[in-house]
Parts: C-alpha cells; structure tokens; sequence
C-alpha cells in the first residue's frame, strides 16, 4: 500500500513528539489503544488561565497512519478551547491526511485520544 | 529511480536470467511453441521432449521417479490437489486429517473446506520453537485418521520440521503424509527415495523460477491416488487436466537443475548474510528471534524489535523491501498467525520483521540495511509510549488497556 503525502511529512517529520507532566494540574494525559490492537496513542494538552491549550505532545506506538494522525492532532488542537478541541471529528483526520478506510481505526484512535486528554483535565479540575 | 534493496526472498524470488532464457524459446513461432499433447507432429514432440526433460530435472532434485511428478499452477494448487485429492479419495477409509497451526493459508483453507464438508481436522500448536511436538503428534493420531499434513519449511520463521521423524509416525499407522516444500525445496537436501512421504508441494518461483509453476509429488511406492480436482484432457494421468504451459515448465526445470547444481554453495553463502544481518542486530536491547535458529532455513531472518510497530519500520526503512507479522500489512487488523500460534505476546508479534536473503544479496546490501534498521528502531523507539513505559520499569502486562 503506498502512503499519501501528508502521512509520510508527518511520519517523518513528527510534529510535537514528548511528554508533559503528567502530574501537573493543567495537564491532561489521554493514553488510547492497545498493544494487542498494534497501537497505542499518548496524547498530552497542556492549558493556559484562559482554558486555552498553550502546549500538545504525543508518542506513538502503530503503524505511520496512527503516527501521522496524533502527530496531526497535536498541531491542530494548539490555540483551541477544551470544547473546541472536543469537537474534532475523525472524519477530519481522514480528510486531511487522505486515509484509505483499512486506516480509519488510526483517526478515531485520536479522536478517542483527545476526549481521553480533556476528560483527564476535567476530572483533575473537580 | 534507486530501486529498494530486496530482501524479501521468501515472498518470490526474480527469475534466474538462464531460466528467463531458456523459456523464451518456448513461446514464440521460431520456438518450440507447440502443445505436448499432440501426439501426431513435430511440433507436439519437441514440447513433450522439453516437458520429459523438466519433469526429470525436477524429480532429480528431490529424489524422484519423474513420473511421480505433477504439473500444477504453483504449490498452492498442489496443496489443494494433495489434501482434498487424497480426503475424496479415500473418505471411505476415515474423515480425520491432522495439520498444523502454522501451515500456509494454502493448506489451512483447504483443511476448512474440507471441515465444511465433514471432514474433523486436528491443527495442532507448535512448540514455542515453531517445531511439531512429535508425541502430541502421535497421540493426536486416530483409527479414523487418513491424513497428516506437516509443511517442510515455514514461510514466515524459516524452521525446518523433521520428516523422517513425522513420517515414520505416519506409516507406522497407515496416515497418508503431504508436506508442503515450497520453501524448502532447492534450499535444503530432499531424498524422497529415502523420505517417508507420500506427497509434496513444489513452487518454481521460490527458487529462481516463473510464477504460476508448481508441481506436486505423487509416490508411486507406496502407491498414493488422488481424486482429481481439475476435470478436463486427463492430462497428468488424470489428476491434472489442463495443456501444459511449456514455457513454464521448462522455467521450473532449469530452476531446480540450477538448484541441483548451486544448492549446497549458496546455502553456506546466504547462510553467511543471514548470520551478518543477525550479528548486526545482536547488541540492540529487546530484539528477539522469533522460531528456533538451529532447525532454520539458511535465508530467513524473523525478528522482533519490541516496542516498535513493524509496519511503521517497514515504512521507516523503505530502502529495504522486507515483511512484517504486523497486523497493518495485512487487511485484517490481526498480527501474523503464525507467530501468535508460537505463542508471541501481541506486542512482539505486531514489531516482527522477515529478513529474507537470497542468490543476488550482497555484503553491503546486508550492512546498508544493518545501519538503516538500527538508527530507524532508535528514532520509532523514541517515538513509542511503550518504550517509555518500558524503560520506566512498567510491565506492559499488568496495563489495562482500553482495547478498541
């Protein structure tokens, strides 16, 4: 299967690779997936007072397309609101980064990644 | 464009220039184009004469009378032939037919196919080495029992099972024994005079030969019968209808007496690359040889690098054209079979690559590919929340993972 453009720039060129601290009150962890699936997606939001994300990470473990997709999300939830970034679809994902359908799992495996994030941030807050 | 450097010689193999060569003097009008079949002129003879002459190349590499060999598509069909030949031919005597978990799907299918029709199969587990358990195997063996078929060599981990073994057991209690030698064939000595083995799949293009060539085995002492699944001309003695492709034949004629001729020198030379490759990868942290590296296949090389996808390490070092056991090069999401049967962790199974080397591999394709795997591993590694988890001293199987 050959790989689209935009998934081999950011397999390649992973954007927001690390960690944050996990322990930090404005920082919400979302780890998703499982090895028995061939993925597993860390994904970290750091806010700012306004309830802005100030900061993204991720480490991935699967295929370029589940790469490619966190290393995609990290980029686009900067800048946005918890709520804002809640309402990024999968189907975004796909669109952007032209996933054939055997790799859609790779986009709601983000999608998953990021709910999981805010509702660690969430929790962390009450 | 810089082609990829290929290292993948258990999926095909090119054709041998000699080979290429010689079948194309069998295609075209100032060739010997015609059909062995025609009895009645010269054009007819001069095929059945090169179609005699490969039958016999064949049966001299293994051992074999050539009027045991039969012509088929490539050793999926023989496969095929073989197991629900001898199931439709002798139903009466009993419907039980023992296999094994690693086969090739060419012979796991067939086996369901033949469950849907009322035949009970045994698939046995592999020990953890990938190697047949002889005395499971023995005790696995019923009155009702008519078949074992038990592959020569792996396709995915390369392990050689032990036919003497295997088919003593199966004569000693009247089981018809088929192996599957498509991958070992021309790589490892076959005496079938000597073998217990009733029947045994060929392919052309493992070694050197055409794809869509293969042949199968059929003893003639003890003497084996086969139901036949192609109906047509009644060519093959019946068993295979169908006019012989000369030029294919021919192909896998020059490529087994190539074999023959080369076997013994190549083996230790791919053997030399194979270990290389291996003492490259030596030294790296969590690496695993998947399947027993003594009873293995000079070529083959399947390993693990934990921690790290083996579909995004294929892509990683795309230079370099391998397998994986990865569930993302196949379409199903599951990791390779085989090395599940083994009893491989998910984790390992899905960061499996094959290493597969060969007559046109070199010393520096060997240590390019040493330098790119090691420095790609490191960067995926890095990349990996398992690897972290990893080195923070986590057992991975103590996590509860939020499957999907």
């Amino acid at each position: 299967m050959a790989y689209g453009k935009k998934v081999l720039d950011h397999y390649e060129n992973p954007r927001n690779v690390g960690v944050l601290d996990k322990d930090a009150p404005n920082v919400g962890t979302g780890m998703v997936g499982a090895p028995a699936c061939g993925d597993v997606m860390r994904l970290q939001i750091q806010v700012n007072d306004a309830g802005v994300i100030e900061e993204a990470k991720f480490k991935t473990y699967g295929c370029g397309s589940a790469i490619a997709s966190s290393s995609l999300l990290t980029e686009w939830v900067k800048g946005k609101t918890l709520d804002e970034a809640a309402q990024i679809k999968n189907t975004e994902i796909v669109e952007e980064l032209e996933l054939p359908p055997v790799k859609i799992h790779c986009s709601v495996l983000a999608e998953d990644a990021i709910k999981a994030a805010i509702n660690d941030l969430k929790s962390k807050a009450s | 464009m810089l082609t990829p450097t290929y290292m993948d010689y258990s999926s095909t193999t090119p054709v041998d220039q000699r080979v290429a060569k010689k079948m194309a003097k069998y295609l075209t009008m100032e060739g010997d184009f015609g059909n062995a079949a025609s009895r009645s002129h010269y054009y007819g003879w001069q095929a059945e004469k090169a179609v005699d002459e490969a039958r016999s190349q064949v049966a001299d590499l293994v051992g074999a009378d050539p009027r045991e060999i039969v012509w088929t598509s490539g050793a999926t069909e023989s496969n095929n032939l073989a197991i629900k030949g001898i199931a439709h031919f002798y139903e009466k005597r009993g419907k039980h037919i023992i296999t094994l978990k690693t086969e090739h799907k060419a012979v796991l299918d067939t086996c369901r196919q033949l469950e849907r029709e009322g035949f009970e199969v045994t698939y046995l587990d592999p020990l953890p080495n990938g190697l047949l358990d002889i005395n499971v195997f023995k005790k696995t063996i019923r009155e009702d029992t008519i078949l074992a078929s038990i592959m020569h060599v792996n396709n995915e981990i390369g392990v050689i099972q032990d036919l003497q073994a295997i088919g003593d057991i199966c004569r000693e209690n009247k089981v018809f024994f088929h192996v599957d030698a498509a991958q070992s064939v021309g790589k490892i000595e076959i005496n079938l005079e000597s073998l217990p083995v009733d029947l045994m799949s060929f392919s052309a293009h493992k070694i050197y030969g055409p794809k869509g060539m293969g042949a199968l085995y059929v003893s003639r002492k003890p003497r084996v019968r086969l139901e036949a699944q192609m109906h047509g001309g009644g060519h093959e003695r019946g068993m295979r209808s169908g006019t012989l492709a000369t030029h294919q034949i021919v192909g896998i004629g020059e490529a087994f007496a190539i074999a023959k001729a080369e076997m013994k020198d190549e083996g230790i030379r791919v053997q030399k690359l194979r270990d290389r490759l291996l003492a490259g990868f030596s030294d790296m942290e969590e690496v695993v040889v998947n399947g027993d590296l003594e009873q293995r296949i000079s070529g083959n090389l399947n390993i693990s690098f934990n921690y790290v996808e083996g579909e995004s390490l294929m892509m990683a070092i795309s230079d370099v054209a391998v397998s994986s056991g990865s569930a993302c090069t196949s379409s199903s999401l599951e990791p390779s079979y085989v090395l599940r049967a083994l009893g491989l962790t998910d984790e390992l199974a899905h960061s499996s690559i094959r290493f597969s080397v060969g007559r046109y591999t070199t010393e520096k394709d060997v240590d390019d590919a040493i330098k790119l795997v090691r420095e790609k591993v490191q960067k995926l590694r890095d990349l990996s929340p398992l690897w972290d988890m990893f080195k923070d001293g986590i057992d991975l199987s103590t996590v509860e993972w939020a499957a999907h």
